[in-house]
């Protein structure tokens, strides 16, 4: 935070205090409990679909209970050790010194930055929306519009370095992106036209555009498969590890975008209009902020980080363009900017989290036997317990926070 | 009542006090709330409230906003549970837990905010949620018409029953909320601050009928911080200050300087002292202005006027005579239909907020809420509100923490605001607090216009003499000062000229040494003086 100014001593101190306060005044206590709460329940769920409680109930309720612990505890383990990794084998992999073994014992960890990234993408896009109070449901249409745009660049345009092939895939993806939201903000700001129902929509028209272009302009000519050609190696995001470790460079963009983006919002003039516009547009107007272009720019900006997910996707992990390459990725950023209360370092932080999760089911699914859809279940818990703090106000016997700021970030529903 | 004498009833169950008059038993007091005490996190609203209310009395319960007027008042009416104390109506000890409880015990009251449906006739706002209306699922309007007549009759309110609310001047819509009182059999009635709406005319008419409720046996709480209506209307006044009571007293052994002090607690400069106005040269012209409203009728018509340096002019009307509209297309914020508006010559009628604000301009904006602040925002972001994209608040493209929280901490100093530190957001501070906000923002640029939209809505007596002087300080300056508010005291105190909307039209400009409260007034009801000779009555319907 201090890396734009020299700190004197008296900031410094304010940081600490309002970081205390924050912290007392529960925006990140509600975030924690809430993750805690959910994976309680969600082992309660885990219990209640195990069939073999039901089976060991007829020996006696101790034994389902015992049967039902042990579910829950292989279920979390197998979360863990396929989200983090398994602190036995990295312990054994160090010890042995071989570094190939070394790095297959960090794998589960790397994989789960490599699931993180786009989120970190496409939360910030949402939360750049949030802030600036516009309801970005678009993110997963302005993310498949970001892949195109990078795909093609990065198929299309040969023999350039990597120095500048790679750079203008990014920002053809960012472009790309920036188009799908400035529509929508477009709309909403000459016409009214809201921008939840005009951004779903756009998704549709990204989703379809996608299917014709790979059944025909973007297919790669020797398959029959809709798949796009492979992009050329000057386009990838560079890998740190031999395969199959997919760790990429991706994530230290996304780190290095989040800190742009809390830079962006927080101090320059246009993040203050943006914030103003999203906080109290009737004060932004009468203090002469042009409410038209700031909400155009905020939709395309935001546009532009969910393109940037697409792109990070193709240019780092797939390498080309398939059908349906995102799992939702756009949408559970919602979820994501509403946990990360919208500020750019909280979007960070629940995009780890989403992507550790959803890295860690696919294990939890092979290792335990526990379908991958609890961590639906899971992520869908913890959110409403976030978007209702109410809920776990009442829970934990919370006093309701004294700023009464709970849903700020939301105000742009239903407003003109 | 000659001589009462106090004793206990022996005939009742529970031991109450009585009064004896001539031999009739009457209840001493209608109303007693003993020990009434609310904490609120970090405040105590209330601390240990004692209040009685007799029989036929108005009792005015003064105080500065945030005293815990209407905490209490929200406690008798069962919208807040108090901590402690206990509440007797005739005696009987009652809870009240809601509203409803409320009115089953004879306690009825008359909100600042009515809550009326605008397209329903007088009858249906009556019966509405009353289901003793109701026969076999039909809705009797012909016998609430019949009683509503008859209340109308009885306490003089002449409110006619058929008509629709919508149509219905501000004043008799309140007679309507009166009635619905009455018509539930409410014997308590407590008045939320009810002259806010009215004109000088119209609040002389509440009285009337205040005094004809009381004289029919109903007793009234009657809620204000207006000292002038306290001495007007009440039998007894009631002070309450942070939460407690700090006097009682009547309108014969006090006047306005004492209940002011009390009400503050310390001495307040009641006048201003004023020096005479250095008019120059006029700094915005106004001319044949037509303004629409939001739903496109026309709210401005044909206004012209000017507004020199060093004077200010004052914009007196009843809130909703076009004053918002006005005040809005002159700094920008609401296209003009026709007509110029110039400002040191130059023509802004279509300028944007901005423009105009780098001309010269500063505007305290009508709802500080909506228009004036953002709440959520620290009041470092608050006070650079219009003014962050220029240097020394940002340089290049980035904003200059350091340089906006000087400025916000000797803003704090200057103009005396309240609160922990420069971080805290304008939401959690008093009224009167984000009123100074505003004030310091605007005033803190070298202006030549200062456009003041009810400048002192809601503040104490205290904030409200602080911001006058400030307003006038500013006029010494030489800046042109133009001050919109339905306050006539206020436009009185203020102004060299004073304005009276009505209607959408400018009806008159009057110097303010030639002006009259009552003149003004019944400008303010749309009489002309040519034909203010005839009386006229304010009772429509």
């Amino acid at each position: 935070m201090s890396e734009t100014e020299q700190p004197t001593n008296d900031q410094k101190k304010n940081f600490t205090r309002v970081l205390l306060e924050e912290l007392s005044s529960q925006s990140v206590l509600i975030p924690i409990l809430a993750v805690i709460t959910g994976l309680i329940i969600g082992a309660f769920i885990i219990i209640l679909t195990t069939e073999e409680v039901y089976e060991a109930w007829a020996t006696s309720p101790w034994e389902s209970i015992k049967v039902g612990w042990s579910a829950v505890n292989n279920a979390y383990t197998a979360l863990f050790t396929s989200a983090i990794g398994s602190p036995t084998r990295i312990i054994n992999a160090l010890q042995s010194g071989d570094s190939l073994e070394i790095r297959r014992a960090f794998n589960p960890f790397l994989e789960s930055l490599v699931a993180s990234t786009p989120y970190i993408f496409a939360g910030l896009s949402v939360a750049l929306g949030f802030r600036s109070g516009l309801f970005n449901v678009g993110a997963e249409g302005q993310l498949f519009m970001g892949a195109i745009f990078a795909a093609f660049v990065g198929y299309s345009v040969k023999g350039l370095p990597m120095i500048i092939h790679l750079p203008l895939a990014l920002l053809a993806g960012a472009l790309g992106g920036a188009i799908w939201g400035f529509i929508p903000g477009w709309l909403k700001a000459k016409t009214g036209g809201h921008e939840v129902i005009n951004t779903i929509m756009l998704n549709y028209i990204a989703f379809r555009l996608s299917e014709w272009l790979l059944s025909g302009p973007m297919k790669r000519p020797e398959t029959f498969n809709p798949v796009s050609p492979t992009i050329e190696e000057s386009a990838m995001l560079p890998r740190f590890f031999e395969n199959p470790i997919r760790f990429h460079a991706g994530f230290f963009v996304a780190l290095g975008v989040a800190w742009l983006v809390y830079w962006f919002l927080f101090r320059t003039k246009w993040g203050f209009d943006l914030r103003t516009v999203g906080a109290n547009p009737h004060a932004a107007r009468y203090a002469g902020m042009n409410i038209v272009w700031v909400t155009i720019l905020a939709m395309s900006l935001s546009g532009a980080l969910s393109g940037l997910a697409g792109a990070n996707e193709v240019l780092g992990v797939n390498h080309n363009l398939a059908l349906a390459f995102s799992a939702g990725y756009g949408f559970d950023a919602i979820a994501l900017a509403l946990l990360g209360k919208s500020h750019p370092f909280g979007v960070v932080l629940a995009a780890l989290l989403f992507g550790t999760l959803r890295s860690g089911a696919l294990g939890m699914q092979l290792a335990a036997g526990i379908p991958i859809d609890i961590i639906s279940v899971l992520q869908a818990l913890i959110l409403a317990f976030i978007a209702a703090p109410a809920i776990i106000r009442t829970i934990y016997r919370l006093k309701p926070s004294a700023s009464g700021e709970d849903g700020v970030m939301l105000r742009g529903w239903g407003e003109g | 009542m000659t001589s009462p004498c106090l004793h206990y009833c022996k005939t009742c169950s529970v031991r109450r006090q009585v009064l004896v008059n001539k031999g009739r038993i009457i209840m001493a007091f209608v109303l007693e709330l003993k020990g009434i005490t609310k904490r609120f996190p970090g405040v105590l609203a209330n601390d240990h409230i004692d209040l009685t209310l007799e029989q036929g009395e108005i009792h005015a319960l003064l105080g500065e906003n945030g005293a815990g007027k209407t905490t209490l008042m929200n406690i008798l009416y069962g919208l807040y549970q108090p901590d402690e104390g206990e509440i007797f109506v005739r005696g009987q000890k009652i809870e009240v837990h809601s509203p409803n409880d409320a009115i089953r015990a004879g306690v009825g009251m008359v909100h600042q905010h009515f809550m009326l449906i605008p397209v329903f006739t007088v009858t249906e706002n009556v019966m509405l949620g009353d289901e003793s209306t109701y026969r076999g699922g039909f809705l009797n309007r012909a016998a609430a018409a019949r009683q509503i007549k008859e209340i109308s009759e009885k306490y003089k309110l002449a409110v006619d029953s058929s008509a629709y609310v919508r149509d219905l001047p501000v004043g008799v819509q309140q007679r309507v909320e009166i009635i619905k009182l009455l018509y539930r059999e409410a014997d308590i009635l407590i008045f939320d601050e009810p002259t806010a709406v009215l004109t000088p005319q119209e609040a002389d008419e509440l009285f009337k009928i205040m005094k004809s409720l009381v004289a029919q046996g109903k007793s009234i709480i009657f809620i204000t911080h207006k000292l002038r209506e306290v001495l007007d209307a009440a039998d007894r006044i009631t002070v309450i200050r942070r939460g407690k009571v700090v006097g009682s007293t009547t309108p014969a052994a006090a006047d306005q300087r004492k209940l002011a002090e009390m009400m503050v607690g310390r001495e307040v400069m009641l006048e201003l002292d004023k020096k005479p106005a250095q008019a120059g040269e006029a700094v915005l012209d106004v001319a044949d202005l037509v303004v629409l409203d939001d739903r496109q009728q026309t709210a401005v018509s044909n206004v012209s006027f000017q507004v020199k340096a060093g004077e200010v002019l004052g914009v007196a009307g009843v809130q909703g005579n076009g004053q918002t509209e006005l005040v809005e297309a002159i700094t920008g914020l609401r296209p003009a239909l026709s007509g110029h508006v110039s400002l040191l010559g130059q023509d802004i009628t279509h300028a944007t907020p901005r423009q105009i604000t780098e001309l010269g301009t500063s505007h305290v904006p009508e709802d500080r809420q909506k228009d004036g602040l953002v709440l959520s925002a620290p009041l470092t972001e608050n006070v650079v509100l219009n003014t962050y994209y220029k240097p020394p608040y940002t340089k290049g493209v980035t904003l200059q923490p350091a340089a906006i929280l000087q400025t916000a901490n000797d803003l704090i100093k200057r103009f005396d605001i309240r609160t922990p530190n420069a971080q805290t957001s304008a939401g959690s501070l008093s009224g009167g607090n984000q009123q100074k906000v505003i004030i310091a923002r605007e005033f803190n640029r070298p202006s030549r216009l200062l456009i003041a939209s009810q400048p002192t809505r809601g503040l104490d007596v205290g904030s409200i003499e602080y911001i006058h002087s400030r307003i006038l300080e500013k006029r010494d300056e030489g800046c042109a000062v133009m001050v919109v508010s339905p306050e006539l005291d206020e436009i009185l105190q203020l102004s060299d000229r004073i304005a009276v909307m009505y209607r959408g039209q400018i009806i008159a400009i009057v110097p303010a040494a030639e002006a009259t409260k009552e003149g003004l007034g019944l400008l303010m009801a749309g009489v002309k003086q040519e034909t203010a000779v005839t009386p006229v009555t304010t009772t429509g319907g």
